[in-house]
């Protein structure tokens, strides 16, 4: 078969497919969102988005006892959540094959941390490998399914934003032929995990783990490549590309496993080499394990924060800097902004005229803390907006309104349980739900709001406001977050209740709102009186001239007529339909 | 890394430069070379700066370059074209698209609209095409992405059939000719000197 370019997403996807798995299960979060979403287009696979990383691992749970092989994928933040039934799965194991994919941020390019996963499988005593590549992802993904089923053990694999998201060639293979699934039958001193039975699991354990440690030593993915004995680098994941580039005499101790470590490999390799270093992306890992068995490494210098580089790598072994061009200086920045046309705007125009202390959570509309919207004072995790609002209010600190802001996706994942901490013990803040019907930020994947599965099949649609009632919420709303001044009715009201009330801002996403009919507006230079209003919705379609007068970008203008609804001089006015959209790429 | 070349596609979320991307690593492909493609997913797609990295060569290891080591730069934007301008070796191929798009604090009046950056770029060699207008002249005007692709193609060691052939399967079948038209502005803008090498 001819080699295909693939991403590393992809090539994971591919490697499951391979493997014979029979259900992928996740959450979005970039960057590992596309792994299920090229999972479901394969054959005799079925896969869904569960509506938090928990409950994802926990669905695979299920299948591994049933005895089918199974794929659960998450962002690094999102093995935060799933991190309660990790840690029992490694004491009862698997029935079928059990892989969690684990992609990492570092960088920070779209998260909220940069947390290194590769503590997680020390910590939970799980194996990890560690993909460099696209080839390598499809290889290891394949492999860990095996692996799994022989030690007993989910198998974490580990990428990074660099694996995930970069294309690299694949050479493909076929799917493995399943064997026939036996029946289910009970396992209680395996799966029943009470006090007596996890007491025994726990020796077991440690005994799969010895066994574990073995095999690393002979694991095909942990290979010492002998080049230029003065130097040896001890590496993996993408860190082996920059090495290989930056050091191409360097000899090289490639870990693909990355727990447990290849121990004996590690001392071998550590006697063949002059001087040994360790090089590896956020925290050093390798580097204090390498040191716990007594071997001495050469101190590079290399940061614990943000990515690696080639030329980063290349300089900390002594390499000059290279020479570049000077740069050009005082560029205004462009952050990554609100899309024109967003309904979230409308709901944060309000909340600025209400004045109000705004917690807010993870997705799209965390960008409403940027200026000119400024309308966001926190995001930590995914849920916290809710707890955070109900503390504040504890503290008591707090004069203005204090609003919680969840996106729809979001509060399916971890909103639902504080509002009911928020019910049951009387708190008197307001939560917005801001309910685009699509997990956007990642990308428009369905969830329960939306009524759409990962394969585009109907679903049941989430009522959010029956939902909230039921938690006991005695003041709830939904309104049309479009029509500003009715948002800013509704949430002055929902402010001063006095109880805990709950708005529901519901508005699809402008990215999903076909185009057809689009009305775009100008500025009436007679009417205005450049007083800014419009301006400070920080829309991408409205520009602030030097004349003074704003002037709106037609092509970029939706037509959502919310920069109308904050002029009071009525000098916002459509100019009829805009230019030809043709298809391009 | 001898041997290896290495394309950066800088623009803003939205301008298409993932997909541009695409079509020169699967050209590159189909000339039969070793190829890696990185692109950023995720938040910086909500109209931020966004760059592609497409290397290729006999044996490519990383997908991402340091400073300096560009060998052509493809701007799809004038400000992102002087923010990666250090992107680029000092030997290497800069073309620009003439086209601004300003970020927020420009529009909001928070920052100046920067001036003098044409000439900045021009003073390091870059050479400019409007793709904007030439994409609306092919009859696609959101093909813009395609008419940077044809000014990329010049540059690069792959046959015109093979760019055309990539094209074509990439895109809607109803735009198929006009994208080619697109490319082929693009490319001609170059081969005429506009862009020259």
């Amino acid at each position: 078969m001819s080699r295909l370019l693939m991403s590393g997403n992809e090539a994971v996807a591919r490697g499951a497919w391979e493997a014979g798995v029979k259900v992928g299960v996740g959450y979005p979060g970039t960057p590992s969102t596309e792994v299920l979403e090229n999972l479901v287009k394969y054959e005799d696979v079925y896969c869904e988005w569960a509506p938090n990383e928990k409950v994802a691992a926990e669905v695979a749970v299920g299948v591994s006892v049933g005895g089918a092989r199974t794929l659960v994928t998450m962002k690094h933040v999102g093995l935060n959540v799933a991190a309660d039934p990790l840690f029992t799965l490694a004491y009862i194991g698997v029935g079928g094959g059990y892989v969690l994919l684990v992609a990492d941020d570092p960088g920070m390019h779209s998260s909220q941390n940069e947390q290194d996963s590769r503590n997680y499988a020390a910590f939970a005593k799980v194996p990890m490998l560690e993909p460099s590549n696209s080839q390598e992802a499809l290889a290891f993904t394949r492999a860990a399914f095996g692996i799994s089923e022989e030690f007993d053990i989910p198998v974490l694999v580990r990428t990074t934003t660099r694996v995930a998201h970069s294309k690299s060639l694949v050479e493909r293979g076929e799917r493995d032929s399943q064997p026939l699934l036996p029946p289910y039958a009970p396992r209680v001193g395996k799966w029943v995990m009470m006090p007596g039975n996890a007491r025994v699991r726990r020796v077991d354990l440690e005994q799969r783990t010895e066994r574990l440690r073995a095999f690393s030593n002979d694991c095909e993915f942990n290979r010492i490549e002998m080049r230029d004995p003065s130097l040896g680098i001890i590496v993996s994941g993408i860190a082996y590309e920059y090495v290989r580039e930056a050091l191409p005499e360097a000899s090289v101790l490639k870990v693909g496993m990355v727990n447990p470590l290849p121990e004996k490999l590690i001392v071998e390799f550590a006697s063949k080499v002059e001087r040994l270093a360790v090089v590896e992306e956020l925290d050093p890992y390798m580097s204090l394990r390498l040191k716990a068995l007594g071997l001495s490494l050469v101190e590079t210098g290399l940061p614990v924060i943000g990515e690696l580089s080639p030329d980063r790598i290349a300089q900390a072994f002594g390499a000059p800097v290279r020479e570049t061009r000077d740069a050009i200086t005082d560029l205004p920045p462009r952050p990554p902004l609100l899309c024109a046309g967003c309904p979230h705007r409308g709901v944060y125009w309000a909340l600025g005229k209400l004045k109000a202390t705004v917690m807010g959570d993870i997705g799209c509309y965390t960008l409403g803390a940027l200026p000119p919207l400024s309308a966001m004072d926190s995001c930590v995790c995914m849920g916290a907006s809710v707890g955070m609002a109900h503390g504040l209010g504890l503290a008591g600190t707090a004069e203005r309104p204090v609003v919680g802001v969840i996106g729809d996706s979001t509060f399916a994942h971890s909103g639902i349980t504080g509002v009911l901490d928020m019910v049951y013990n009387g708190g008197t803040g307001t939560v917005v739900i801001l309910d685009n019907r699509t997990t956007a930020m990642t990308g428009h994947q369905g969830n329960p709001v939306s009524g759409k599965t990962i394969s585009g099949a109907e679903a049941p649609m989430l009522d959010l406001e029956t939902l909230v009632k039921a938690l006991g919420v005695p003041w709830v709303r939904t309104v049309d977050p479009l029509d500003m001044h009715a948002t800013l009715a509704v949430l002055t009201e929902a402010t001063q209740t006095g109880a805990m009330s709950v708005v529901i801002a519901k508005s699809p996403c402008v990215l999903l709102v076909k185009r057809d009919d689009q009305q775009p507006f100008a500025i009436d230079e007679d009417l205005c009186t450049a007083c800014g209003a419009c301006v400070r919705l920080g829309c991408p379609a409205i520009m602030k001239a030097a004349s003074g007068h704003p002037i709106i970008d037609t092509a970029s203008c939706v037509g959502c007529e919310q920069c109308v609804q904050v002029c009071r001089f009525e000098a916002i006015v459509s100019v009829g339909p805009a230019c030809d959209f043709g298809g391009g790429l | 890394m001898p041997g290896v070349t290495t394309v950066v596609l800088a623009g803003v979320g939205g301008q298409g430069t993932i997909l541009a991307g695409d079509v020169i690593a699967k050209v590159a492909v189909a000339q039969g070379y070793d190829v890696k493609l990185s692109e950023v997913h995720g938040m910086a797609q909500r109209g931020g700066s966004v760059d592609t990295i497409v290397r290729f060569g006999d044996c490519v290891h990383s997908p991402i370059v340091d400073p300096g080591v560009a060998d052509h730069l493809i701007a799809f934007e004038l400000i992102e074209a002087a923010r990666r301008l250090t992107a680029l070796s000092p030997g290497g191929r800069f073309v620009v698209n003439t086209r601004t798009i300003q970020p927020l604090p420009v529009l909001t009046g928070a920052m100046g609209a920067p001036t003098g950056i044409e000439a900045a770029l021009a003073y390091e060699g870059a050479v400019f095409l409007d793709a904007e207008a030439l994409a609306c002249e092919a009859g696609s005007p959101r093909s813009a992405n395609v008419v940077l692709l044809g000014a990329a193609s010049y540059g690069l060691p792959f046959p015109e059939s093979s760019w055309r052939d990539v094209i074509a399967s990439r895109v809607p079948p109803k735009t198929v000719e006009a994208n080619l038209r697109a490319f082929d502005l693009g490319r001609k803008a170059c081969s005429e000197g506009a862009c020259g090498v």
